[in-house]
């Protein structure tokens, strides 16, 4: 019962304290005006060079935005324990390990998913594109998929700021290598070949892949392989991480460098 | 004249070293537009029409000027702030005018190392030599984008200084920009009801400016209408910037706490 109490409110607190104590005005700027405005900036790039359609580039950038809130925001959790002093008393309490963290992960997931599907109702109503009604279910769902991948990577960068001071520089650094690496506006199979092989190891990479193929039509059936990837590249990262997170905090309390900034 | 040259110089030099060995003013600030400039030339190379290409090169050289000024100058006074030095400067008696200007110009010169990395990086990883006809009078347009910028950057630390949550705001005018100043698409391409905006912003000038140097013709028009919009921001940075000032002291909301 504690476990269940520290997975939700923990991480419901936690994820409030994030926008600086409650203030939602930050929500607006960087997660509302900026992916619409990446959507807008990509499919104006695809029109002049004459690449793509409009649709390829919405369903592309949404999703890659919702790795905003899934970075940045794992990375900030730990981060802003740090900044508040709090983060020794955080580690220090008998709260097992995978509520508090994966509880902090579920808002994000939520906020992610948001993120995506404000960028693409946007898109679809400022670049006139046309989804048909009935793939809108599915792709909510491979939303869901490609955030909750995308914050398995975040939590393995969350992990790495307990380390590292500079986690808004890493989230920034990890956000662009998704946006060039996972299919976010050039689909995997015009990439080279590297490029998309690297990819593929990549959360976001399948759910984007999926999302276009739902778009055009496809039933959820016909992408259950991508989705059921995405879901595995996230488990991966997922894991990774909180193998990295007890590594670092072990370490950090060998080295007295939990406080360092 | 001397001792406000001195000034100058010495808070320019401090600030660009206090920017370069910044992990995120500095090195993120060239990497991040690098990376979409990756990601738009990756776009153009698909359709290999090489003039496309010499478009998009050009202009994702300049890009990441925009990112270097707009992002950071947003929110210069919430940096001072936290800083705990703002109510030093606004108690100073040198003018805030001439402590924010030379910050901007810093700001403005790490964005020349973004155009340098951009075409090396254009060079090496897509073999992309971009053909520019004159480039002294390229240098010229770039010199004259960066110090533009940094004038339009004034402008906009100045009127964010009520904004707790500035940066989120310097966040918000990346994309914009490089949708605005014609960039990586033509202006021609934006929605008609937009392109006001785009020429009040004086890179735009600026980049038009850089295209006319590439292709052989004269950037002067475009570069005067360019030092002439940077001016009017500087003017109403000035007038503001003091206006704000006296109403945050009068009404003691310098701190924002």
């Amino acid at each position: 019962m504690t476990s269940v109490r520290i997975f939700f409110i923990g991480g419901l607190m936690s994820y409030r304290a994030m926008f600086n104590w409650l203030s939602p005005w930050i929500l607006i700027p960087s997660l509302v005006v900026s992916p619409i405005c990446q959507i807008l900036l990509f499919a104006y790039i695809g029109r002049s060079a004459g690449v793509g359609n409009d649709e390829f580039y919405v369903i592309g950038n949404a999703l890659n935005y919702a790795a905003i809130p899934c970075l940045f925001a794992m990375g900030a959790t730990i981060g802003g324990e740090r900044e508040g002093h709090t983060l020794g008393i955080v580690l220090a309490t008998p709260a097992r390990r995978i509520p508090l963290f994966l509880g902090r992960a579920l808002p994000v997931i939520a906020n992610g998913w948001g993120v995506a599907m404000v960028g693409v109702l946007a898109g679809v109503l400022l670049l006139d594109v046309h989804i048909p009604g009935s793939a809108w279910p599915a792709i909510l769902l491979a939303v869901v998929v490609a955030s909750a991948s995308c914050t398995g990577l975040g939590l393995a960068m969350g992990a790495v700021a307990l380390r590292v001071r500079e986690s808004a520089v890493l989230g920034n650094v990890v956000f662009c290598l998704l946006l060039v690496f996972c299919g976010v506006n050039v689909a995997l199979d015009d990439l080279p070949a590297w490029m998309a092989a690297v990819g593929t190891w990549l959360p976001l990479t399948h759910g984007i892949e999926a999302a276009r193929l739902l778009a055009d039509g496809s039933g959820l059936g016909a992408v259950d392989g991508l989705l059921l990837r995405e879901i595995g590249v996230g488990l991966i990262y997922t894991v990774v991480g909180l193998a990295l997170l007890r590594f670092f905090e072990d370490e950090s309390r060998r080295s007295a460098s939990l406080d360092r900034n | 004249m001397r001792q406000l040259l001195h000034q100058q110089w010495v808070c320019y030099r401090l600030q660009l070293r206090v920017l370069s060995t910044s992990l995120f003013d500095g090195l993120l600030a060239v990497f991040f537009p690098l990376m979409f400039a990756t990601a738009a030339l990756l776009v153009y190379r698909l359709n290999g029409d090489e003039e496309s290409l010499q478009y998009a090169g050009l202009g994702a050289a300049i890009m990441g000027m925009w990112t270097c000024q707009g992002v950071i100058a947003s929110s210069l006074l919430t940096r001072e702030r936290w800083a705990g030095t703002l109510e030093l400067l606004v108690a100073a008696p040198t003018s805030l005018t001439r402590v924010l200007v030379p910050i901007t110009m810093a700001l403005s010169t790490i964005g020349l190392y973004c155009v340098v990395a951009t075409i090396l990086w254009e060079r090496w990883v897509f073999d992309l030599r971009l053909e520019v006809a004159s480039w002294p009078l390229f240098v010229v347009g770039v010199l004259m984008a960066a110090l533009s910028l940094a004038l339009f950057g004034f402008f906009l630390s100045v009127t964010a200084v009520r904004y707790r949550t500035s940066w989120a705001l310097g966040a918000a005018l990346e994309y914009p920009g490089w949708l605005l100043c014609g960039f990586l698409i033509p202006v021609s391409s934006l929605p008609v009801w937009i392109q006001p905006l785009s020429w009040a912003i004086p890179t735009t000038w600026a980049m038009a400016g850089i295209r006319e140097a590439a292709n052989g013709g004269s950037p002067w028009v475009d570069l005067a209408v360019c030092a002439a919009v940077g001016c009017v921001y500087a003017a109403l940075a000035a007038y503001l910037g003091q206006r704000l000032v006296d109403s945050a002291r009068k009404h003691a909301t310098l701190a924002l706490t």
